[in-house]
């Protein structure tokens, strides 16, 4: 059937703010299906709360709305713009969920709006458990044999049933999901049950057939209209069953399945999206018996999900394109394959190498944080790489990670027992994989790591094939020494041993550690010998058909496809038609996302590589990262899906010989090659590395800033705890320490006491990428923080607009809330930060981008922090200003300026309308984390409200984020000492002019009721009395709760559990007088009545007010 | 070891012997499957070839005593990039290289089996050679002298000699097949039996008569080996046999029935190997994705009024199944599932 004419126009659902289990992967499926979409001539309305997403660039649909996504704009949207139909399935849960919510509302009704994709029944009963269990009973598939019971004698029904052992047992309704276990036996299973029905707030306790142990796959399946169905691909999870697929380390295809079996499950997944009459794509998990053909259905997403985008990159399928053309009512066979540009998209496609993902923890952040990882996911990110073996694939993801390891050996690999390897590979932890490689180091035999951590015996063979590479390096140290020391020529086993590591992908640097071998030597040798990487494509078909894709991964084989190679004599040409003869550009990109680099890195390093595009520069990415759109094989024109370690940079670049290298948009990771790729002479556009070095050294930062006359608080760059101690005692307590070169403040705190920096001197070594690198100590300002982004080109500086952090100077800037323009900033204090950056960016001689922060300490800007690249917030200011920033300093560092872009200097026409941003937690998934807001950022993404005034931005802001409080509710307050003047205002209006009713514990309840605010009185989380803390936040019985930090120990571990058990339950924790100060703003306009605007994006700059 | 493959047009590949020690000389094919290498080695569908499999890891989940398609290995030789030695699956007896070695089958691994494929793409599937024994001139020589792929009958060599009986013993038999083994798979075999059918598998030189005296619901050409323009004795058969029985051919099977009744085959420059092959049935619309392993066609250019074209080749439009407008004959060449059965019963 042909396209649909009467679809002429489609609303698409992003999936707002990033957060843990739903990330990059959704901008990625959105911005293609907008494409797709427009492509067929519909006309795209997008609703998405994200600003620092490519789908929502003006350019990408034709309706941007950058709202809250719930029931209320959405259908002021749908009001407004009278959608044809609703396309949810490429917005994650959250676009699923709102589907369903207006389908409830009854407003796809009213409005006539046909739900594409997947029918609404077919969502429930993918996303109820028990018609999803009713379902599959239909149709004859089988999933695992479950029970909720609520008494004893329940579980004793469950017995007298003969039930499989062992069971897993999991108490409904806990925090953080305590308290199960498994049960082997009846008596375990009483055992077990009756403890979790005491634990469980509801009495509940949910048992199942246990499959620990058992092989999880996944199938990417599609279908359309015609019900023509295919596999996309197939994916085996490393971690057995027990780890959520999202937390696994992943390989596709699947590798140790017959194909009897493989049939069985394919054949079962196609089954099940055709009982769920899915038009799109769906992925369907199940485990499989490692000792038989047993299986069970395990999950399906009626929706393109995060393993969708994995598997579109693990075989350039493009997943979301296509499930968009279908809800268009193209068919498969009539949407061509972009990949060959001649077959068309009904077939499967098949790989002819190894994908391995590798999920991205933020345990490097939150070192307090249980690195267990189970049913509850917690990557923020993952990695990809792509190899002919499983050994090259793996070691190359492993340092994609960026976790400061370059091979599969711990830091602390010596300190190790045997028995806590042990303990660590039966606990699945984000280590297991190295503790793996250890206890093989140790010879513990491969059946018995097989057995103890039941990780498949083909793995863990294949990691000892790497180990035993290690293990021949080793042992032939002195000839690998001498091959590089130029004394003798290389003798054939030595280079046939470096030829095998090369091709198993160790790292020169891995390699000179374990033999002493020069490593800058070992480069020469393998130039000298041909031992370098060439590049194969990525092409749907195992090269059967032709294809135009720019879509390479490197590989140590003998033909190589990327076209920049001399040819292979004995095989002909290679794809030289590919090659172009115009000047070349490299972005690097920012590798998996995670706290402190998010999403917002690969905003930029897209808009670079469409810039270079259009300043007819042919555009080259290197990115790893899976979920994202610059992994997208039409974002550049060529794509190196590749480890972003110096290594495999610089194979790409003397491979490709661009004119230069762009590495200010790729976050930190891309700003740390600057050092050595300078040092290797590789050219960079934009500021060079004499500009981040002075940024980061703070003895040329701290000159720099003397000669320009700008004032910075007080501190300096210390090596070791005696200096550190000195220093602080010179500017006095608290002080703000972090190391230098890290990002987004990681490890960064303030510090009241010496006691504290001493414990904080002692972690910090083990944090900082560079062990020399100095350590430094500020005074702590308790200011107004102020950001700006600046373009320079040396001659002109210009500030789109200056941001105002909500939350005072002591929170990070990207947990901070912000709004630009500033609203409570005099303008000699504008004037002062105009003046500073610019004066920062001319003599830093800034090319490009440049962030700079300020706190404001009474009538004086100082300067806290510089960096010499793009920032998180560009894409936020960009949106709110007009100003196309990456394209402009793009532009700039190609040496087009900023005058004759027609851009001045100074601070930008200020906008008609405000926006405010605001950080995303995921808290709810790392129950470990305490939630209050420091100097570390934890925040994994962020949401902007847009509109005319403060209040209405801000009231946008804070339901977008989740602060959604009600007027006129209840609240905990519990405040410290130090904070109780400051918060006696904010609260009395709570009270006063929002009608809320406020809990405290016997502090804080004295000091409001005696200061003319009411307050009930509650017991401590530890009191037994009638009505305590945790009883109002467990019951649900407060919508609010406001706690500040007590320097005291036991009061703040007391606090830290309300923190976390409010974040279990949803109910908003403010730990910043700010953040209360601005809810309240913002509930107060609620209260007046004051109605939001509902308006595209761009209408908020243009339209007069 | 260190073993050559050496191709007709003098391309050269060096890598590692596997399986046994020797030289193999046969049709370089590639197949695009991900699964299935126990099957493929054992579909007699596969005979003289050099069969290259483009996924590099081969051999991961071993060899089990379950899934082979017959009793022997028939590719000439096996080429791949990875031989796995550690194989892992509850049901593997043995390593594919020691089941390579029983087999006494010739292989070689460590080679670019992506450049190999990109070669074959470009310039056509041609005659190899691999040897792990002989230099490069040595080999060179043998492979000029040896027959070509599409001069040599296969199917004489492995068909049946006797005609015997296969049947489900749960299943209830409800009809009777006689079955032409031109290289049949056991899949094939156990899909018709499970299906309700009594299977007399008969020699691949029968005659209608000997056929016609078991008095078959429908007779089957099966799938196999090789260039069907030799078969001239089933070709004969399926003429003599038309109109009288229901037939029905599968992969060389259906180019049989489709030159008994006047079609030609052409040679397609590197043939359909893989499990992803989409195809259109043009009656129904509908397409179904399958698994097909054929080197040529039958030609669309030059078909007999009476033929039909009943499914098309997605990717190439190549004929994939036929019917004859009047009298119930029907074809597919590509490898059936389950749902394809029904096209047998539709007679």
């Amino acid at each position: 059937m042909p396209k649909r004419v009467d679809l002429k126009k489609v609303m698409v659902v992003g999936s707002g703010p990033i957060i843990i289990g739903q990330a990059a992967e959704f901008d990625y499926a959105g911005t293609q299906a907008c494409k797709a979409l427009r492509e067929e001539g519909i006309s795209v309305v997008l609703i998405n709360s994200n600003p620092a997403t490519i789908m929502t660039d003006i350019e990408v649909a034709d309706k941007v709305y950058i709202e809250p996504i719930n029931v209320e704009f959405a259908t002021r949207v749908i009001e407004q713009e009278r959608p044809d139909g609703l396309l949810p399935t490429l917005g994650g849960q959250t676009g699923l969920n709102l589907a369903v919510e207006l389908a409830n509302a009854g407003v796809l009704e009213k409005y006539n709006v046909e739900l594409l994709g997947t029918p609404l029944d077919s969502i429930q009963n993918a996303e109820d458990r028990e018609l999803f269990r009713a379902l599959m009973r239909n149709i004859g598939e089988p999933v695992p044999e479950s029970w909720i019971v609520q008494t004893r004698e329940e579980l004793e029904a469950v017995i007298h049933e003969n039930p499989p052992w062992p069971l897993i047992v999991r108490p409904a309704y806990t925090l953080g999901g305590t308290g199960g276990g498994v049960a082997n036996t009846p008596e375990e299973l009483i055992e077990i049950g009756v403890r979790g029905l005491k634990l469980s707030l509801k009495s509940q306790v949910m048992i199942e057939r246990c499959l620990l142990g058992w092989k999880e796959v996944e199938f990417e399946v599609m279908r359309d209209a015609n019900d023509t169905c295919i596999t996309i691909c197939s994916m085996e999870n490393f971690d057995p069953m027990g780890v959520h697929t999202g937390d696994s380390i992943v390989v596709a295809p699947m590798q140790t399945l017959t194909d009897k079996e493989f049939q069985m499950l394919r054949a079962a997944s196609l089954k099940i999206i055709r009982a769920l009459r899915i038009e799109g794509g769906c992925n369907v998990q199940l485990a499989m018996n490692p000792n038989g053909f047993e299986y069970y259905i395990i999950e399906v997403n009626p929706r393109v999900s995060r393993s969708s985008a994995l598997a579109s990159k693990a075989t350039g399928f493009p997943i979301a394109r296509v499930a968009a053309k279908i809800a268009t009512g193209l068919h498969l066979d009539e949407i061509p394959n972009a990949v060959t540009g001649t077959t068309k998209a009904a077939f499967e496609p098949t790989i002819d190498y190894i994908v391995a993902k590798i999920p991205r923890w933020p345990f490097d952040k939150f070192y307090q944080a249980d690195r267990t990882v189970g049913t509850q996911m917690k990557a923020t990110g993952e990695v990809m790489s792509i190899d002919r073996t499983f050994e090259a694939a793996l070691m190359k993801a492993v340092r994609s990670l960026e976790i400061g390891l370059h091979w599969l050996r711990l830091k602390n690999a010596d300190e190790i027992s045997d028995e806590q390897i042990e303990a660590g590979l039966v606990k699945a932890t984000d280590e297991r994989v190295f503790l793996i490689a250890e206890a093989l180091r140790r010879k513990m035999p491969p059946e018995r790591v097989a057995n103890l951590s039941r990780v498949d015996i083909w793995f863990i063979e294949k990691i000892k094939n790497i180990v035993d590479v290690e293990n021949e390096l080793r042992d032939h140290s002195a000839e690998m020494r001498a091959l590089t020391s130029g004394q003798i020529a290389g003798r054939p086993q030595t280079l046939d041993l470096l030829r095998r590591a090369k091709a198993m992908r160790f790292p020169d640097k891995v390699i000179s550690n374990l033999t002493g071998a020069l490593e800058n030597q070992l480069r020469f040798i393998q130039k000298k010998y041909g031992m370098l990487p060439v590049y194969k494509m990525v092409d749907t078909c195992a090269a059967e058909f032709e294809a135009q894709t720019p879509y390479f991964y490197s590989s140590h084989e003998i033909q190589d496809e990327a076209g920049c190679a001399e040819e292979w004599p004995g095989i002909g040409s290679s794809a030289t038609d590919i090659l172009s003869k115009k000047p070349k550009a490299i972005v690097i990109g920012s590798g998996p996302i995670r706290i402190g680099q998010g999403v917002e890195f690969d905003y930029c390093s897209v808009h670079s590589a469409w810039a270079l595009r259009e300043a007819g520069y042919e555009s080259i990415i290197i990115n790893n990262n899976p979920e994202t759109v610059s992994t997208d094989f039409d974002t550049s024109d060529r794509l190196y899906f590749e480890p972003l370690a110096l290594e495999d940079v610089l194979n790409v670049i003397a491979y490709e010989q661009p004119d230069g290298v762009i590495l200010q948009f790729g976050g930190q990771t891309a700003i740390n090659l600057a050092k050595p790729l300078h040092a290797m002479g590789v050219p960079i556009f934009g500021s060079d590395f004499k500009s981040i070095d002075i940024a980061e050294d703070r003895d040329k930062f701290e000159k720099i800033l003397c000669e320009l006359d700008i004032p910075k608080p007080a501190g300096r760059a210390i090596f070791g705890v005696e200096e550190a101690v000195q220093v602080a005692n010179e500017i006095g307590y608290p002080v703000l320490v972090r190391p230098s070169y890290v990002l987004g403040g990681r490890a960064m705190e303030i510090v009241y006491t010496q006691a504290e920096l001493e414990l904080y001197m002692k972690h910090a070594v083990d944090i900082s990428p560079d062990p020399d690198a100095p350590i430094l100590v500020d005074r702590y300002v308790m200011g107004k923080e102020v950001e700006v982004d600046v373009i320079a080109d040396g001659v002109d500086c210009l500030i789109p607009g200056i941001m105002e952090h909500i939350e005072r100077a002591g929170v990070h800037s990207g947990d901070s809330m912000a709004v630009c323009p500033p609203q409570t900033l005099s303008q000699n204090i504008i004037d002062q930060i105009v003046t500073n950056a610019t004066k920062l960016a001319l003599a830093l001689e800034v090319r490009g981008l440049m962030n700079c922060q300020f706190v404001v300490d009474a009538d004086e800007v100082q300067v806290i922090e510089v960096n010499p690249r793009a920032s998180r917030t560009v894409p936020y200011l960009s949106k709110i200003t007009g100003v196309p920033m990456i394209q402009v300093a793009t532009n700039v560092v190609l040496g087009k300026s900023l005058k004759e872009q027609g851009y001045g200097s100074g601070l930008y026409k200020q906008q008609r309308s405000l926006a405010v941003k605001a950080p995303v937690f995921s808290f709810q998934k790392l129950t470990e984390v305490d939630v209050s807001l420091g100097p570390e950022m934890k925040s994994t993404g962020e949401i902007m409200g847009i509109d005319r005034d403060f209040s209405r931005a801000l009231y946008k802001a804070m339901i977008a984020s989740g602060l959604d409080a009600p007027i006129g509710g209840r609240m905990i307050a519990t405040i410290a000492d130090q904070d109780k003047e400051e918060a006696l205002p904010i609260i009395k209006a709570f009270v006063d002019d929002l009608g809320y009713l406020v809990y405290a514990t016997e502090g804080t309840a004295h000091y409001l009721n005696a200061n003319g605010v009411q307050a009930i009185e509650v017991g401590k989380i530890t009191s037994t009395s009638e009505q305590n803390l945790m009883d109002l936040i467990t019951g649900a019985k407060v919508d609010l709760l406001i706690n500040t930090s007590s320097k005291d120990k036991k009061i703040e571990q007391e606090a830290s559990m309300i923190r976390k058990a409010s974040v279990q339950r949803y109910i908003p924790c403010l730990t910043s007088l700010d953040t209360a100060e601005a809810l309240l703003v913002a509930l107060r306009s609620k209260r007046r009545g004051e109605m939001p605007e509902c308006l595209p994006v761009d209408r908020y700059l243009t339209d007069p007010a | 070891m260190k073993a050559i493959l050496i191709l007709a047009d003098g391309t050269t590949f060096e890598g590692e012997s596997i399986g046994a020690a020797g030289t193999a000389i046969g049709e370089v094919v590639f197949n695009t499957a991900m699964t299935g290498y126990q099957e493929m080695l054992t579909d007699p569908a596969n005979a003289g070839q050099l069969l290259t499999f483009t996924y590099p890891l081969i051999g991961n989940y071993g060899v089990n005593d379950e899934d082979n398609e017959s009793d022997a290995i028939h590719p000439e030789g096996l080429i791949v990039r990875e031989l796995c030695n550690q194989p892992s699956n509850w049901r593997s007896t043995l390593s594919l290289q020691e089941y390579l070695m029983l087999g006494g089958t010739v292989g070689i691994q460590g080679i670019d089996t992506r450049a190999l494929t990109r070669h074959l793409r470009k310039n056509g599937t041609m005659m190899g050679a691999i040897s792990a024994e002989l230099t490069r001139s040595e080999l060179t020589a043998v492979l000029g002298s040896a027959p070509k792929y599409d001069e040599i009958n296969f199917t004489q060599r492995i068909s049946t000699d006797q005609t015997f009986v296969y049947q489900s013993k749960q299943a209830e038999c409800k009809r009777h097949i006689a079955l032409i083994d031109l290289g049949v798979r056991r899949s094939l075999l156990n899909l018709l039996a499970s299906q309700g059918c009594r299977v007399t598998i008969l020699p691949y030189s029968a005659s209608a008569e000997e056929v016609l005296n078991l008095k078959p619901d429908v007779v089957v050409f099966s799938s196999g080996p090789g260039n069907a323009a030799l078969l001239s004795e089933p070709v004969a058969a399926a003429r003599d046999l038309a109109g009288k029985v229901p037939l029905f051919g599968f992969g060389v099977g259906h180019q049989v029935l489709g030159i008994a009744l006047g079609a030609e085959i052409v040679k397609l420059k590197y043939g359909h190997r893989g499990a992803n092959h989409p195809v259109k049935n043009t009656t129904t619309g509908k397409i179904a994705i399958t698994s097909q392993n054929h080197g040529s066609v039958i030609d669309a250019a030059n078909m007999p009024d009476e033929l039909e074209v009943t499914h098309v080749s997605l990717n190439d439009s190549t004929i994939e199944g036929l019917r004859h407008k009047s009298l119930p004959i029907r074809s597919i060449q590509y490898q059936p599932e389950e749902s394809d059965f029904n096209l047998l019963w539709e007679f």
